[in-house]
């Protein structure tokens, strides 16, 4: 069904197809926790996939899953994570390792420390040239000034000498981008890229990964809490709620019409300009913790302004509608967006 | 006064804004503070001393003198005199030369243990805190055996296990010691490091995890170790100064050792304290001197005493 989304968009084979990823935490004295419950979606070579959700919803995890770079102990991983039809959860330690930096990799929330701080920047960026282009020192530093330099950080010569506390938060994450692209990777993974920074450099780097992954033609999976980073970039957006998929769609439609009454909340309890003073905000009442199990009926049921008896009852399946997948007993009409 | 302290404010200011590494930071701090002055200069005159001991001893530690030696009677040593300085020892030797030389051996001693000790522990440590499971069980319960029996005791134990004391099983001994302490305070810093973002990122990157460990882990988790090796030092010196005094020290009577010194010179000490009194003091100064020095390093080094 995800290859239909991108066979509709006429891209063509996924690069990356994630097949009933579920990933469960084991707690002491307690019932396990399920983090990712069946997540299914499919990156196509150049498209931007969105993963949309609130803290708890599984995003982050899901990421880290397909990195394999969840703890080794405490949790399992289940499921298939192809890239080039090569499951990636099967892969041996090392030929994961050759893989990450090389074909898919990974920009993280928090830029400070996400690098590494006794080490001048132009030394992280040129490892990864060495260690997956086998360059040699000097020509990688060539490299890595043309990355810096690519990325926008002005005087990248000098630069390399930098260390990250000398760097502005933009511009560390701008580094973060250039060592994450530097072996040009056909997927990377963008974990709330701009959440850590200001909203004035917010568009800077959306519009710098937009760029880059246009030019280099890698996929990206975005990661995020905000509907507004979406908005500009994503041609696909999955919302996640309690470790599954509940809507997916193309961004505009999803943006129109949304029809799962958690995606209207979610868009609706976003603060607008043009509304009228004195009317309020809306919030989705709860929080993650009043999820029910997904196994006796929707998870968002005890949060939902549309829940009805089913709801609590019946596990709703997932359905394509209209060239959305939706997972709800009870959607939003279609007419009211 | 006001004005030169409006200034001073104001540079500090400016100093905060522009961003000053953790570094310079400790250094700043470590100037200021007496205490880290009053051990820089008990170390500093320690280090100069032993260093140049072999110039500045006037005497082979060994030499008998025999105008010393027709002084020596059963109830009198003698005391100062033209040529010596410190006066002579229980069998005519000339004390200054033996007190000036114990430095070298001390420092000598104390550095070579403490520098074993400090590679054996961060091998062990970064073993253990880098890789986990059944590697850091294994490593941490022997390192626990290690800290459950006295520092003192431990080392005694394993200077005793030599067939014949020398200066090489004193150095082992007191190495062993340290060792425990040094592996358990990287192994904790390193497991901190596993778990930090950017390990998470440079793993992501598909950096090899030799380079994980080398470059991203080791270097942000040493310091706590490297201060500790300052404080390290005194003890290791008190060891073996202590190992010395049991018997369990350098055998060789060419060299001059402030423990043993301190032990042979206990007969004499209604005759003449001094024998007994410089060596004990010079132990003390040189361990006193290491952990100013090593503690107002840690408090400088801790980001929470920022000011």
């Amino acid at each position: 069904m995800s290859a239909a989304a991108g066979a509709e968009r006429g891209i063509g084979a996924p690069l990356l197809e994630v097949r009933d990823l579920r990933v469960t935490f084991a707690r002491r004295g307690g019932p396990d926790t399920v983090a990712v419950d069946g997540v299914d979606f499919a990156v196509a070579p150049g498209e931007i996939v969105g993963l949309v959700g609130e803290s708890g919803c599984g995003k982050s995890v899901t990421s880290l899953a397909i990195m394999r770079l969840l703890p080794e102990r405490g949790n399992r991983v289940a499921g298939e994570v192809r890239m080039d039809g090569i499951d990636l959860l099967g892969l041996s330690d090392a030929a994961m390792r050759e893989r990450r930096g090389r074909d898919l990799s990974m920009v993280f929330q928090d830029p400070l420390s996400s690098l590494n701080p006794v080490v001048p920047i132009g030394v992280q960026v040129t490892e990864v040239l060495r260690r997956h282009r086998g360059m040699r020192k000097e020509p990688a530093r060539r490299e890595a000034a043309e990355l810096l330099d690519r990325v926008g950080i002005p005087d990248p010569r000098r630069r390399l000498g930098s260390y990250p506390h000398q760097l502005s938060g933009g511009m560390r994450q701008r580094a973060l981008i250039a060592i994450a692209l530097a072996c040009r990777p056909r997927l990377l993974i963008a974990d709330e890229p701009t959440t850590a920074l200001d909203v004035t450099i917010q568009a800077q780097i959306l519009g710098l990964l937009a760029e880059l992954v246009a030019e280099t033609g890698a996929a990206l999976i975005m990661i995020t809490h905000d509907l507004g980073v979406v908005a500009g970039l994503c041609d696909t957006v999955n919302v996640l709620y309690g470790g599954r998929i509940v809507e997916r769609s193309q961004r505009h439609r999803l943006f129109a019409t949304p029809r799962h009454p958690y995606t209207h909340g979610l868009l609706s309890s976003i603060p607008r300009l043009d509304s009228a003073p004195g009317e309020e905000l809306v919030a989705i009442p709860g929080s993650v913790n009043d999820n029910l199990p997904w196994a006796h009926g929707c998870a968002f049921a005890p949060r939902c302004p549309r829940a009805m008896e089913a709801c609590e009852q019946r596990t709703p399946a997932p359905e394509e509608i209209g060239g959305r997948l939706l997972r709800c007993h009870n959607p939003v009409p279609a007419s009211a967006g | 006064m006001t004005t030169t302290w409006t200034q001073r404010r104001k540079a500090r200011i400016d100093d905060l804004a522009a961003g000053r590494s953790l570094g310079s930071e400790a250094w700043r701090r470590l100037r200021r503070d007496p205490v880290a002055i009053s051990g820089a200069v008990l170390v500093g005159l320690f280090v100069i001393v032993a260093v140049l001991a072999p110039m500045l001893a006037p005497h082979p530690a060994a030499q008998s003198f025999p105008e010393l030696q027709q002084d020596l009677r059963p109830g009198s040593i003698p005391g100062p005199r033209t040529g010596f300085p410190l006066g002579s020892d229980q069998l005519g030797r000339d004390f200054l030369s033996r007190m000036i030389l114990a430095a070298q051996q001390t420092l000598l001693v104390g550095v070579l243990a403490t520098l074993i000790g400090l590679a054996a522990g961060i091998v062990i440590g970064a073993v253990a805190g880098a890789f986990g499971g059944w590697a850091d069980t294994v490593l941490m319960r022997v390192t626990d055996v290690l800290l459950s029996v006295p520092s003192l005791l431990l080392a005694v134990s394993i200077a005793a296990l030599a067939a014949r004391p020398s200066q090489t099983t004193v150095i082992i001994a007191v190495s062993i010691v340290s060792v425990p302490i040094f592996a358990r305070l990287l192994r904790g810093s390193m497991l901190a490091q596993r778990e930090s973002d950017h390990v998470v990122a440079a793993t992501a990157l598909g950096v090899r995890r030799r380079a994980v460990v080398l470059r991203h882990m080791l270097p942000n988790a040493i310091g706590p170790v490297i201060v500790q090796a300052t404080l390290t030092l005194a003890t290791s010196i008190l060891d073996a100064a202590a190992l010395s005094f049991l018997g369990l020290g350098d055998a060789d009577p060419a060299r001059a050792e402030w423990g043993l010194m301190l032990a042979q010179a206990q007969a004499y000490l209604d005759v003449r304290p001094a024998l007994a009194v410089y060596p004990a003091v010079a132990i003390i100064a040189v361990a006193l001197g290491f952990t100013l020095l090593g503690e107002s390093l840690r408090e400088a080094l801790d980001p929470k005493g920022r000011r």
